[in-house]
């Protein structure tokens, strides 16, 4: 499972680079959520692999997940949303003061 | 009372720059004044020094740096303040009457006191630290007189050109003092005069030596650094005669002698002072005779004698140490005189050009009289105070022979008789050319006597002239042994100030001076004409703006090398740094931990698959926008499929309603955005990004497997432990986030609420026109509103909303919470919009979203600040049990009321982001 | 328990909430609402920098949580002098922007009042992943804020360092997840312990973690190779934003300051002073490129950005010493710079204003309308960036070199420091003489004078610096004092978990 994970997260990484370095605005912001998924995972990943439980302890403490990476991607993910809301708004307002999607718009050298 | 002489001057500017203009009174005499203060406070407080007394005066400033607040004054003090503020007060007089009405304005008394006041400081100063201080505001304010004709493009060039050099010679003097203070372990003058041995025997004495000498050399404008002395000419004449004759440029002389005792002595001192003194003299004598501006004359004049005293200094012989302080006074005076007559003869001419300026003795018989007896005195005739000290120098030169290492000591002699020919001849052109030597030619008007009181400080220093050249055991032997005492430390050698020596060498050495000077002048116009044929083309001031230039040319250049601009070379900085830092990280370090291994199954190995492949895809596939957006879905559908999978529900359906309204979201821009992506880099690099993504994706892989098979064990089992009990929740990550860690999603719900700020900021004005096909040319769908979705949204609406409260209520306990409940609602209602439009939907629930936003916030904050009243901290929770019908019993935390905060902070975000980008399209209808 | 410590976050959070409800309200509303609270957090800064100036650390536990499981917030000498370093900027800041910039966009002040939460909850927080929290509010606030007042510049420079913060955000999560696997913790003062006991396993993790944490802060501090967004983003920002922004870099700098030198300390076991071959060759590689970028600049705002960076490649240098002495000299050059380079951008906007069309180009003739009172302003802001007497950069200067000269490395920091003060002077007196001198005839047609409130706001900020040098002994004592604070780790493990200020609770386990 570990290695299943780590190179899942490898993959979508890869990916999500070699979109962040596109020159225009949209596969960025595709880049940017691809690598928040990763990234999230990662986090998630800092508290181990547990099957088959869930962080609640009404049914005793025995075998639970860590919950605080899951706790802290949650924080993550929200924030996370919240940036790619405004990239994804900026991009609009970028369109429209600089007349195209390109990350360097405008007069650009 | 020494600070409070220093700050007589810096006062005066003030007053003056402040009110002069309101209390209708010359700025002139208000200058005169002050500088009259100043002199009578220093002339009553010098007297004990007289009488070999040194006057301390100490206050505590930064210790920690070792700057105090510290003055000193001694012979050697004395004497350059009585210069400052004598010749000072002289200068001030005759600028009165010398500057049009517009230019004598305050501005230009202000700068002159300021300058005046830097002088005094430095000359005045124990602390070294506070030395530099006023040496650096000596270069900032004459900075500022120099260029005190701004519309003058040569006075800015020649103001930037002097800070330029002697600014990089105070920073070299800087380096140079620290370092001296660092070896001697203080910094006040006292100590440091003391410890000469320490800091010659110091390893790091030649490096002290090199820096000291660059900060003496330039503002002394010795050789190399001689040439921005004439650029400054550019300055109003009383400038030149204050700057150039008794204070700017001796300040570098007055260091030489301020640290004699510490730095002199050696060979590395005698060779490389009495060598840049001995170049400088030479060098700035011959070019003297061939300027054709007196000003030019004057001040290549003025670094010839500088070079002179450098090298008296550079002997390091008693005698030598005393005939140069002397040579110090005279050389002050006769040049600020000689300087206020050329500044006579411009303003009466309208002219400074030599070669149009001739036989004005006619026209100004007073002036010339006054003029020629100050030239005199330069060339070194006897009877006037310049041969007194011209003659000290002479049988210094010679008296080197005990020198005996020096093999090269017959040179001087013969040098300096050189020097002094060259003095005598351009002197006497100076006399000759400009007032005999005929008729002057296309003046612009015809020149007469100027004022009475234009005169008069002209007359002051002619007649100091006289009275020392005659005179001098009366007039300065008092203030010459303080002042030489006080550099040498300790008792002086016998030496005599009389006229005649009889016919020693030194007088033949005169003699030969004055006799080849006139020949030498007679023949000056075979002189001229050989100067012509071989001109020199590279000036200093040329090399140094051409290299300045080339500076700023490399800046141009190496700056757009490094930054095109563009956020692709910034974002592959950013990774490729990030990349080697991992690599440097776990460079010769264990890649795996000890920790237990999970095995796995075909389910998870297929979900794996999948999300792989869609990341994948996505990449590949991201020029067609839809299809990736959908196959970045389908990774986030996958993702909180692997969240379900290793025990994460709440992570689970979070991601799963984030990937549906950050999908919503994306199709949304999509609708305006370019439908498809050019293909805009080459296959170069193209495959450059896909192999650093590898090189990413294969470190992170790494980094991964490290951190899921370390075993190290957390602090969450507090958590777990404390969970039910102190928070009240059995649903660990909920209670994580409202109550253990609060104050994260305190700040996690005030980012979505800027984000929502900012995005109405940005979205205010925005028009944007969506096109009328997708990119296969299908128009749009036509009817905006379909009925089914219409009536499926209307039904949908309570039941989600339904569903929200049951999550947001379970939430402490099961899956669920107030973020989640909040993306349920905000779903739910977005449908609402989508089917029945913004503003259908806008006038059924009529809310403010940022207000919903704020309240949020706010009622995070009360459950927050509540637990105040209870003497707890911030956030602290509580909690207890009711129950109410249909959902059944549950406690009742105030952690829940956190939740509500985060509800409605989350609903009001999604709400103002998704309707926001969705009105656009309404602007767009209604334009 | 002792609430000062919370109100800096607190302040801005609630006039922010408040400002959001009280959207309608007008100007003059927002305006009182905004001066109000950051002249309550300047006061609130200032009583917490004399409570702690006696040495005591300020442990406050969020939630009664006791350390490390709960979130704490620490004042120290430090951050109590960096929050009323940033107080006293944002409101200068903020009595320029009333006088009209904050028309220029809607929710100015909103915006203004959450950066401020970011910033001060950054310089509070004692917990990892909470400085994380408070940097994505610190930075989300400075999008909306370089984008205030709209434009092509603007939206270009937003769209840039939003993507690459974004990137830096997914970095530091990074750090963090590999942090907490190494050692299962988060809290600063737990890891501290913690990292000393850290096996061969958790080496390269913890490694791993220090170092990208190092990319994250470098990039907020615009360190060679990661500052190259900030000059085109800096030059473009309405001036009350840039001004505000010159304590951004120095967040960079002291979270550097704070997590590496607390928990990658010298005796940091395996992780010793992970940072000491770092410091300072990339702060000497920073002040080199940013000096060649201020000769570039052909435009004044974009001369002071380069300064900006030039000050963050001077301090990260000075820190690269790693000396006590050092620290405390890092500590004085900040404040002074940050006061110098906020004043600088205000007076550059002045000068746009009043010079119109022409802006701050260096390279056309174009009068002031007030050249007396600007000129002596640029001449004074000159002086203390450049670190001439008698303003506190020199001081500073002075200092620095001092604290340098033990070390094997003094040659490369007498001359890094030395030139680049040279070539700022010389291109400070260009665009100086460009500005105010070389002025053709121009001065004939006056443009209308830009108001008093600006320049008092801009004379604030400047005097705030030769306030530094005249008050400089009690400055660098503090300085120094907040340097030995900052080596003595074990005072600040101790104090954070002692949890002496826990307060006892019934319903919770262990007395808690």
């Amino acid at each position: 499972m570990e290695i299943l994970v780590s190179i899942l997260i490898g993959v979508m990484t890869a990916s999500a680079v070699y979109l962040l370095l596109r020159a225009r605005i949209f596969p960025v912001v595709l880049g940017l959520s691809l690598l928040g998924y990763a990234v999230n995972i990662l986090l998630f990943a800092s508290g181990r692999l547990q099957l088959d439980s869930a962080p609640l302890v009404e049914h005793g403490l025995a075998q639970l997940p860590d919950p605080l990476p899951q706790a802290l991607v949650l924080t993550a993910i929200v924030i996370g949303f919240g940036m790619t809301a405004f990239l994804v708004v900026l991009a609009l307002r970028a369109l429209h003061e600089l007349g195209d999607d390109h990350m360097d718009g405008g007069d650009r050298p | 009372m020494l600070s409070l002489l220093v700050c007589v001057p810096f006062a005066g500017a003030l007053l003056i720059s402040s009110s002069a203009s309101r209390l209708r009174v010359q700025p002139a005499w208000l200058a005169g004044l002050t500088v009259m203060l100043g002199l009578a406070l220093l002339l009553t407080q010098g007297l004990p020094v007289y009488g070999g007394e040194v006057l301390l005066e100490r206050r505590e400033w930064m210790a920690t740096i070792g700057l105090s607040l510290a003055f000193r004054l001694d012979g050697l003090g004395l004497l350059f303040a009585q210069l400052i503020l004598g010749i000072g007060l002289l200068v001030v007089l005759y600028a009165r009457y010398y500057l049009s009405t517009a230019e004598g304005g305050p501005r230009f008394y202000a700068y002159l006191l300021l300058f005046m006041g830097a002088m005094l400081g430095l000359v005045l100063s124990e602390n070294l630290l506070q030395m530099l201080m006023f040496w650096e505001l000596t270069s900032l304010t004459s900075f500022l007189l120099i260029g005190f004709r701004r519309r003058d493009a040569a006075a800015r060039q020649g103001a930037r050109l002097a800070l330029m050099i002697t600014g990089a010679g105070g920073l070299a003097l800087l380096a140079a003092v620290i370092l001296m203070g660092q070896v001697v372990g203080s910094y006040e003058l006292s100590m440091v005069l003391q410890s000469g041995q320490t800091i010659e025997n110091h390893r790091l004495y030649p490096v002290i030596m090199t820096l000291f000498l660059l900060g003496v050399a330039t503002k002394s404008a010795q050789f190399p650094f001689h040439f921005w002395l004439p650029h400054a000419m550019s300055a109003p004449t009383p400038v030149s005669a204050y700057l150039h004759s008794a204070t700017m440029v001796k300040a570098g002389i007055f260091l030489l002698g301020r640290f004699f005792p510490v730095l002199a002595g050696t060979d590395l001192w005698f060779y490389s002072v009495s060598s840049m003194g001995l170049v400088t003299l030479l060098l700035g004598a011959y070019f003297a005779l061939f300027q054709h501006d007196i000003k030019g004359l004057l001040a290549y004049s003025t670094i010839s004698h500088l070079g002179l005293i450098t090298l008296l200094f550079g002997l390091g012989t008693p005698l030598g140490e005393i005939a140069a302080i002397f040579h110090i006074l005279n050389h002050a005076v006769f040049k600020a005189s000689l300087f206020m007559a050329a500044g006579i003869i411009d303003h009466e001419t309208g002219s400074r050009d030599m070669r149009r300026i001739n036989g004005l003795f006619r026209f100004m018989p007073y002036t010339a009289l006054l003029a020629m007896v100050a030239a005199a005195a330069m060339a070194g005739v006897p009877l006037l105070n310049g041969f007194l000290s011209k003659e000290m120098f002479f049988s210094e030169t010679l008296g080197l022979r005990w020198l005996s290492e020096a093999e090269w000591h017959w040179l001087f002699p013969w040098a300096a008789t050189l020097a002094g020919v060259f003095a005598v001849a351009y002197s006497l052109r100076f006399i000759h050319d400009v007032f005999f030597n005929g008729e002057p030619r296309d003046l612009a008007r015809t020149p007469h006597e100027p004022p009475r009181w234009m005169k008069f400080p002209v007359e002051v220093l002619v007649v100091l002239c006289l009275a020392v050249g005659t005179l001098p055991n009366i007039t300065v032997r008092p203030l010459l042994e303080v002042a030489a005492t006080a550099v040498l430390q300790q008792p002086l050698p016998e030496f005599s100030l009389s006229i005649w020596h009889g016919f020693t060498t030194p007088f033949i050495m005169s003699l030969v001076a004055l006799s080849g000077g006139v020949l030498l002048y007679s023949g000056r116009q075979w002189l001229f004409a050989a100067q012509d044929r071989f001109p020199l083309r590279l000036s200093g001031k040329t090399i140094v703006e051409r290299l300045i230039n080339r500076l700023f040319d490399l800046g141009h250049w190496i700056d757009a090398a490094l930054d095109n601009r563009s956020l692709r070379r910034y974002s592959l900085f950013l990774l490729v740094s990030a990349l080697a830092m991992g690599v440097v990280a776990f460079w010769g370090q264990p890649l795996a931990g000890s920790g237990a291994r999970t095995a796995s199954d075909p389910g998870t190995l297929l979900g794996g698959l999948l999300l792989g492949s869609g990341a994948l895809a996505t990449a590949l596939m991201h020029r067609n926008r839809l299809v990736a957006v959908l196959m970045l879905g389908l990774v986030g559908l996958m993702t909180s499929l692997l969240f379900a999978r290793f025990s994460a529900p709440d992570l689970a359906l979070t991601q799963l309603l984030v990937e549906i309204v950050t999908v919503i979201l994306l199709l949304l821009a999509m609708f305006y955005l370019p439908q498809a992506t050019p293909d805009e880099s080459g296959w170069s690099r193209g495959s450059r990004d896909a192999a650093l993504g590898v090189l990413a994706g294969a470190g992170v892989a790494t980094l991964c497997y490290a951190m899921l098979t370390s075993s190290a064990d957390s602090i969450s089992a507090f958590h777990l432990a404390e969970s039910k009990p102190g928070g009240g929740g059995t649903n660990v990550v909920n209670v994580i986030l409202v109550d253990f860690r609060a104050f994260d999603t305190l700040g996690e719900i005030t980012v979505l609420g800027i984000a929502a700020v900012g995005i109405l900021a940005m979205l205010t004005g925005l028009v944007l026109r969506g096109p009328q096909q997708d990119w296969l040319s299908r128009p749009w769908f036509s009817d905006p509103h379909p009925l089914i979705l219409v009536t499926v949204s209307r039904l949908l609406l309570p039941i989600a909303l339904l569903v929200a409260t049951f999550l947001f209520l379970r939430g402490h306990n099961e899956p669920g919470g107030g973020f989640i409940a909040g993306l349920v609602t905000g779903v739910a209602l977005i449908l609402q919009y989508i089917a029945e439009g913004s503003r259908a939907t806008h006038a059924r629930l009529p809310w403010n979203h940022l207000g919903l936003i704020g309240a949020g916030i706010l009622i995070v904050l009360f459950t927050g600040v509540v637990s105040w009243l209870f003497g707890y901290p911030l956030l602290t929770s509580t909690y207890s049990y009711v129950s109410l019908p249909l959902i059944g019993t549950f406690e009742l935390a105030s952690a829940m009321l956190f939740d509500l905060g985060v509800y409605l902070a989350v609903v009001g975000t999604v709400l103002l982001i998704l309707a926001g980008i969705g009105r656009l399209s309404l602007q767009e209808n209604s334009t | 328990m002792n609430h000062l410590v919370v109100l800096p976050v607190l302040i801005p959070l609630l006039a922010g909430a408040l400002l959001l409800l009280t959207a309608r309200a007008g100007k003059t509303v927002e305006r009182s609402i905004g001066l109000l609270a950051t002249t309550a957090m300047l006061v609130t800064a200032l009583a917490l920098l004399s409570q702690v100036s006696a040495g005591e650390l300020m442990v406050y536990y969020s939630g009664n949580w006791p350390a490390p499981y709960g979130i704490v917030l620490v004042a120290d000498r430090l951050s109590a002098l960096m929050l009323s370093l940033a107080a006293l900027l944002a409101l200068a800041s903020l009595l320029y922007a009333i006088s009209g910039e904050d028309r220029l966009g809607p929710r100015f002040h909103v915006l203004f009042q959450m950066q401020l939460l970011g910033i001060n909850g950054a310089f509070l927080t004692g917990d990892l992943f909470n400085l994380f929290v408070f940097f994505e509010i610190l930075l989300i606030a400075s999008y909306a804020l370089q984008l205030h007042g709209g434009g092509r510049a603007r939206v270009r420079a937003a769209l840039h360092i939003v993507v690459l913060n974004l990137l830096g955000s997914a970095i530091f999560l990074v750090a963090v997840g590999a942090i907490y696997a190494a050692t299962g913790t988060l809290n600063l003062a737990d890891l501290a312990a913690k990292v000393t006991t850290a096996g061969p396993g958790q080496t390269g993790l913890l490694r791993a973690g220090g170092l990208l944490l190092l990319v994250v802060f470098a990039l907020k501090a615009a360190l060679v190779p990661l500052g190259f967004w900030l000059p085109p983003a800096y030059a473009s920002a309405n001036a009350a934003a840039a001004a505000l922004f010159a304590i951004m870099t120095k967040v960079g700098v002291y979270a550097i300051l704070r997590v590496h030198g607390l928990v990658f300390g010298p005796d940091a076991g395996a992780t010793a002073s992970l940072l000491s071959p770092w410091l300072l060759p990339i702060g000497l590689l920073t002040v080199l490129v940013a000096t060649l970028g201020v000769l570039a600049s052909r435009d004044l705002r974009r001369l002071l950005a380069h300064l900006v960076v030039l000050s963050a490649g001077t301090l990260i240098l000075t820190l690269g010493l790693n000396s006590e002495a050092a620290t405390s000299a890092a500590l004085y050059y900040a404040l002074n710079s940050t006061l110098v380079g906020g004043g600088l951008f205000l007076l550059a906007d002045l000068i746009a204003r009043e010079r119109g069309e022409a802006q701050t180009r260096l390279d056309c003739e174009q009068a002031v309308a007030r050249p007396a009172l600007l000129g002596t302003l640029f001449f004074l802001g000159a002086i203390g960036v450049a670190g001439l007497p008698p303003l506190a950069g020199f001081a500073a200067k002075l200092y620095i070199l001092q604290s340098a000269y033990l070390h094997t490395a003094a040659s490369w920091v007498f001359s890094a420091i030395l030139l680049s003060g040279l070539l700022v002077i010389i291109a400070l007196s260009r665009a100086g003489s460009a500005l105010f001198w070389r002025t053709g005839d121009t001065d004939g047609l006056l443009r209308t004078p830009a108001g008093l409130l600006p320049a008092a706001a801009t004379t604030l900020l400047l005097s705030g610096t030769a306030a530094l040098m005249l008050g400089g002994g009690t400055v660098t004592a503090f300085t120094q004092a907040t340097a030995a604070q900052l080596a003595d780790r074990t005072a600040y493990i101790d104090a954070v978990m002692s949890n002496q200020a826990v307060v006892p609770s019934p319903q919770r386990k262990g007395g808690y």
